[in-house]
Protein backbone atom coordinates (compact mmCIF):
# COMPACT_ATOMS: atom_id res chain seq x y z
CA UNK A 1 0.00 0.00 0.00
CA UNK A 2 1.38 3.02 -1.25
CA UNK A 3 0.12 6.37 -0.05
CA UNK A 4 2.02 9.58 -1.07
CA UNK A 5 0.07 13.61 -0.86
CA UNK A 6 1.44 16.67 -1.70
CA UNK A 7 -0.92 19.54 0.17
CA UNK A 8 -1.41 22.25 1.62
CA UNK A 9 -3.28 21.46 4.71
CA UNK A 10 -2.11 19.60 7.63
CA UNK A 11 -2.45 15.80 8.53
CA UNK A 12 -2.71 13.68 11.88
CA UNK A 13 0.04 11.42 12.55
CA UNK A 14 -2.07 9.16 14.77
CA UNK A 15 -3.67 8.15 11.88
CA UNK A 16 -1.49 8.14 9.14
CA UNK A 17 0.27 5.34 11.56
CA UNK A 18 -2.89 3.20 12.52
CA UNK A 19 -3.61 3.20 8.83
CA UNK A 20 0.28 1.50 8.35
CA UNK A 21 -0.36 -0.49 11.54
CA UNK A 22 -3.85 -2.04 10.18
CA UNK A 23 -1.92 -3.58 7.29
CA UNK A 24 -0.84 -6.27 10.25
CA UNK A 25 2.75 -6.55 9.56
CA UNK A 26 3.64 -6.00 13.38
CA UNK A 27 6.43 -3.08 12.51
CA UNK A 28 5.33 0.60 12.06
CA UNK A 29 8.37 3.55 11.75
CA UNK A 30 7.36 7.15 11.51
CA UNK A 31 9.27 10.64 11.04
CA UNK A 32 7.29 13.40 11.82
CA UNK A 33 8.83 16.57 10.57
CA UNK A 34 8.06 20.02 11.92
CA UNK A 35 8.65 23.59 11.64
CA UNK A 36 11.66 25.36 14.31
CA UNK A 37 10.80 28.38 15.58
CA UNK A 38 14.40 29.52 16.26
CA UNK A 39 15.95 32.94 15.13
CA UNK A 40 12.58 34.80 15.10
CA UNK A 41 10.97 32.79 12.37
CA UNK A 42 7.34 33.61 11.73
CA UNK A 43 6.37 31.44 8.60
CA UNK A 44 8.17 29.03 6.64
CA UNK A 45 7.30 28.78 2.95
CA UNK A 46 7.31 25.59 1.12
CA UNK A 47 7.51 26.06 -3.07
CA UNK A 48 7.59 22.91 -4.83
CA UNK A 49 6.88 21.69 -8.92
CA UNK A 50 3.63 20.86 -8.79
CA UNK A 51 3.69 19.03 -12.30
CA UNK A 52 6.67 17.04 -11.06
CA UNK A 53 6.64 16.63 -7.30
CA UNK A 54 3.71 13.71 -7.00
CA UNK A 55 5.77 11.73 -9.33
CA UNK A 56 9.30 11.85 -8.26
CA UNK A 57 7.76 11.19 -4.41
CA UNK A 58 6.23 8.06 -5.96
CA UNK A 59 9.45 7.29 -7.87
CA UNK A 60 11.42 7.57 -3.98
CA UNK A 61 8.97 5.43 -2.56
CA UNK A 62 8.68 2.75 -5.44
CA UNK A 63 12.71 2.60 -4.71
CA UNK A 64 11.94 2.17 -1.36
CA UNK A 65 10.07 -0.97 -2.12
CA UNK A 66 13.11 -2.34 -4.25
CA UNK A 67 14.67 -2.14 -1.24
CA UNK A 68 12.94 -3.32 1.70
CA UNK A 69 10.18 -5.87 2.33
CA UNK A 70 7.44 -3.19 2.86
CA UNK A 71 3.92 -3.83 3.10
CA UNK A 72 3.21 0.30 3.34
CA UNK A 73 4.59 3.61 2.78
CA UNK A 74 2.64 6.72 4.00
CA UNK A 75 4.33 10.41 2.60
CA UNK A 76 2.51 13.07 2.98
CA UNK A 77 4.44 16.45 2.27
CA UNK A 78 2.81 20.17 3.26
CA UNK A 79 3.30 23.12 0.82
CA UNK A 80 2.43 26.53 1.36
CA UNK A 81 3.27 28.96 4.14
CA UNK A 82 3.42 27.02 7.95
CA UNK A 83 4.04 28.61 10.90
CA UNK A 84 6.43 27.75 13.83
CA UNK A 85 5.02 24.44 15.24
CA UNK A 86 3.44 23.12 12.15
CA UNK A 87 3.81 20.04 10.56
CA UNK A 88 6.31 19.73 7.41
CA UNK A 89 6.29 16.09 6.37
CA UNK A 90 5.06 12.38 7.23
CA UNK A 91 7.14 9.33 6.54
CA UNK A 92 5.63 6.07 7.94
CA UNK A 93 6.75 2.37 6.69
CA UNK A 94 5.46 -0.93 7.79
CA UNK A 95 7.12 -4.10 7.52
CA UNK A 96 6.88 -7.51 9.19
CA UNK A 97 10.28 -6.74 9.83
CA UNK A 98 11.43 -3.55 12.12
CA UNK A 99 15.13 -3.51 10.43
CA UNK A 100 13.05 -2.49 7.00
CA UNK A 101 10.76 -0.49 8.73
CA UNK A 102 13.13 1.92 10.71
CA UNK A 103 15.87 1.65 7.68
CA UNK A 104 13.22 2.65 4.95
CA UNK A 105 11.38 5.58 6.60
CA UNK A 106 15.30 6.89 7.13
CA UNK A 107 15.64 6.35 3.43
CA UNK A 108 12.25 7.88 2.48
CA UNK A 109 12.67 11.05 4.56
CA UNK A 110 17.25 11.56 3.39
CA UNK A 111 15.67 11.25 -0.18
CA UNK A 112 12.91 13.78 0.52
CA UNK A 113 15.30 16.25 1.52
CA UNK A 114 17.77 16.10 -1.34
CA UNK A 115 15.67 14.14 -4.66
CA UNK A 116 12.18 15.45 -4.33
CA UNK A 117 11.82 19.37 -5.47
CA UNK A 118 10.75 20.95 -2.62
CA UNK A 119 12.13 24.27 -1.67
CA UNK A 120 11.88 26.21 1.75
CA UNK A 121 12.00 30.21 2.18
CA UNK A 122 11.96 31.22 5.57
CA UNK A 123 10.57 34.63 7.13
CA UNK A 124 11.33 36.46 10.17
CA UNK A 125 9.74 38.68 12.34
CA UNK A 126 11.85 41.92 11.50
CA UNK A 127 10.66 41.36 8.00
CA UNK A 128 14.04 40.07 6.56
CA UNK A 129 13.07 36.32 4.36
CA UNK A 130 15.99 33.83 2.89
CA UNK A 131 16.03 30.55 1.01
CA UNK A 132 17.09 27.89 2.73
CA UNK A 133 20.53 26.70 1.52
CA UNK A 134 21.04 22.93 0.84
CA UNK A 135 23.36 21.39 3.33
CA UNK A 136 26.02 19.18 1.96
CA UNK A 137 25.10 16.80 5.33
CA UNK A 138 22.23 16.22 4.13
CA UNK A 139 23.14 15.82 0.47
CA UNK A 140 26.36 12.99 2.11
CA UNK A 141 23.23 10.99 3.58
CA UNK A 142 20.97 10.76 0.26
CA UNK A 143 24.49 9.43 -1.26
CA UNK A 144 25.00 7.19 1.32
CA UNK A 145 21.78 5.55 0.61
CA UNK A 146 23.34 5.36 -3.25
CA UNK A 147 26.58 3.09 -2.41
CA UNK B 1 5.61 26.14 -33.28
CA UNK B 2 8.22 23.75 -31.76
CA UNK B 3 9.27 25.42 -28.69
CA UNK B 4 10.65 24.73 -25.24
CA UNK B 5 9.09 26.23 -21.95
CA UNK B 6 11.56 27.40 -19.39
CA UNK B 7 10.41 27.09 -15.53
CA UNK B 8 11.60 29.24 -13.05
CA UNK B 9 11.48 28.10 -9.03
CA UNK B 10 12.96 29.19 -5.50
CA UNK B 11 15.12 32.21 -5.92
CA UNK B 12 16.07 31.87 -9.64
CA UNK B 13 12.38 32.76 -10.26
CA UNK B 14 12.97 35.51 -8.45
CA UNK B 15 16.09 36.96 -9.84
CA UNK B 16 14.41 36.36 -13.29
CA UNK B 17 11.43 37.95 -12.10
CA UNK B 18 8.97 35.32 -14.10
CA UNK B 19 7.91 31.96 -12.88
CA UNK B 20 7.54 30.83 -16.69
CA UNK B 21 8.62 31.48 -20.39
CA UNK B 22 8.82 30.00 -23.93
CA UNK B 23 11.72 30.09 -26.01
CA UNK B 24 12.57 28.71 -29.25
CA UNK B 25 13.48 25.20 -29.70
CA UNK B 26 17.51 25.58 -29.28
CA UNK B 27 19.39 23.73 -31.47
CA UNK B 28 18.78 19.64 -31.58
CA UNK B 29 22.41 18.97 -29.70
CA UNK B 30 22.18 22.19 -27.19
CA UNK B 31 22.66 20.83 -23.41
CA UNK B 32 20.84 22.30 -20.58
CA UNK B 33 24.32 24.28 -19.64
CA UNK B 34 24.35 26.34 -23.34
CA UNK B 35 20.26 26.72 -22.92
CA UNK B 36 21.70 28.15 -19.48
CA UNK B 37 24.40 30.57 -20.65
CA UNK B 38 22.11 31.65 -23.74
CA UNK B 39 19.31 32.67 -21.21
CA UNK B 40 22.21 34.16 -18.84
CA UNK B 41 23.60 36.15 -21.70
CA UNK B 42 20.08 38.24 -21.77
CA UNK B 43 21.27 40.07 -18.70
CA UNK B 44 19.42 41.59 -15.97
CA UNK B 45 17.03 39.35 -13.86
CA UNK B 46 18.63 36.73 -15.93
CA UNK B 47 22.21 37.14 -15.60
CA UNK B 48 21.26 37.44 -11.89
CA UNK B 49 19.85 34.03 -11.81
CA UNK B 50 21.14 32.10 -14.33
CA UNK B 51 24.94 33.13 -13.89
CA UNK B 52 26.16 30.70 -11.77
CA UNK B 53 25.51 27.54 -13.34
CA UNK B 54 27.52 25.75 -10.75
CA UNK B 55 24.85 26.90 -7.73
CA UNK B 56 21.76 25.87 -10.37
CA UNK B 57 20.24 22.52 -10.78
CA UNK B 58 17.62 21.30 -13.26
CA UNK B 59 14.65 18.97 -14.62
CA UNK B 60 14.20 17.68 -18.19
CA UNK B 61 10.62 16.66 -18.63
CA UNK B 62 9.88 16.29 -14.83
CA UNK B 63 13.18 14.62 -14.40
CA UNK B 64 16.51 15.99 -12.67
CA UNK B 65 18.85 15.73 -15.20
CA UNK B 66 22.50 16.89 -15.10
CA UNK B 67 23.61 20.04 -16.89
CA UNK B 68 25.49 18.23 -19.55
CA UNK B 69 21.97 16.27 -20.61
CA UNK B 70 20.89 17.29 -24.38
CA UNK B 71 17.62 18.86 -24.11
CA UNK B 72 16.81 16.68 -27.41
CA UNK B 73 13.08 16.91 -28.08
CA UNK B 74 12.26 17.64 -24.61
CA UNK B 75 9.52 19.94 -24.01
CA UNK B 76 9.79 21.44 -20.53
CA UNK B 77 13.06 22.61 -18.75
CA UNK B 78 12.95 23.69 -15.19
CA UNK B 79 16.11 25.65 -13.37
CA UNK B 80 16.63 26.18 -9.52
CA UNK B 81 18.69 25.82 -6.60
CA UNK B 82 19.75 22.54 -5.14
CA UNK B 83 15.82 21.19 -3.55
CA UNK B 84 15.71 21.55 0.58
CA UNK B 85 12.50 20.08 1.11
CA UNK B 86 11.55 17.30 3.94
Amino acid sequence: MKYIAIQAGDFDPGVESAALEALGGGGVATFTGVVRGEGGLVAMQLDHYPAMTQAQVERIVVEAFARWPLLGARVIHRVGRLAPGARIVFVGTASRHRTAALASCAFLIDWLKSEAPFWKKEHFDDGASRWVEARAEDDARAQAWKS
Amino acid sequence: MAGLTILYFAWVREAVGVDEERIDAPAPDASIAQVIATLAARGGGHAEGLGDPARLRAALDHRFAAMDTVIGAARELAIFPPVTGG
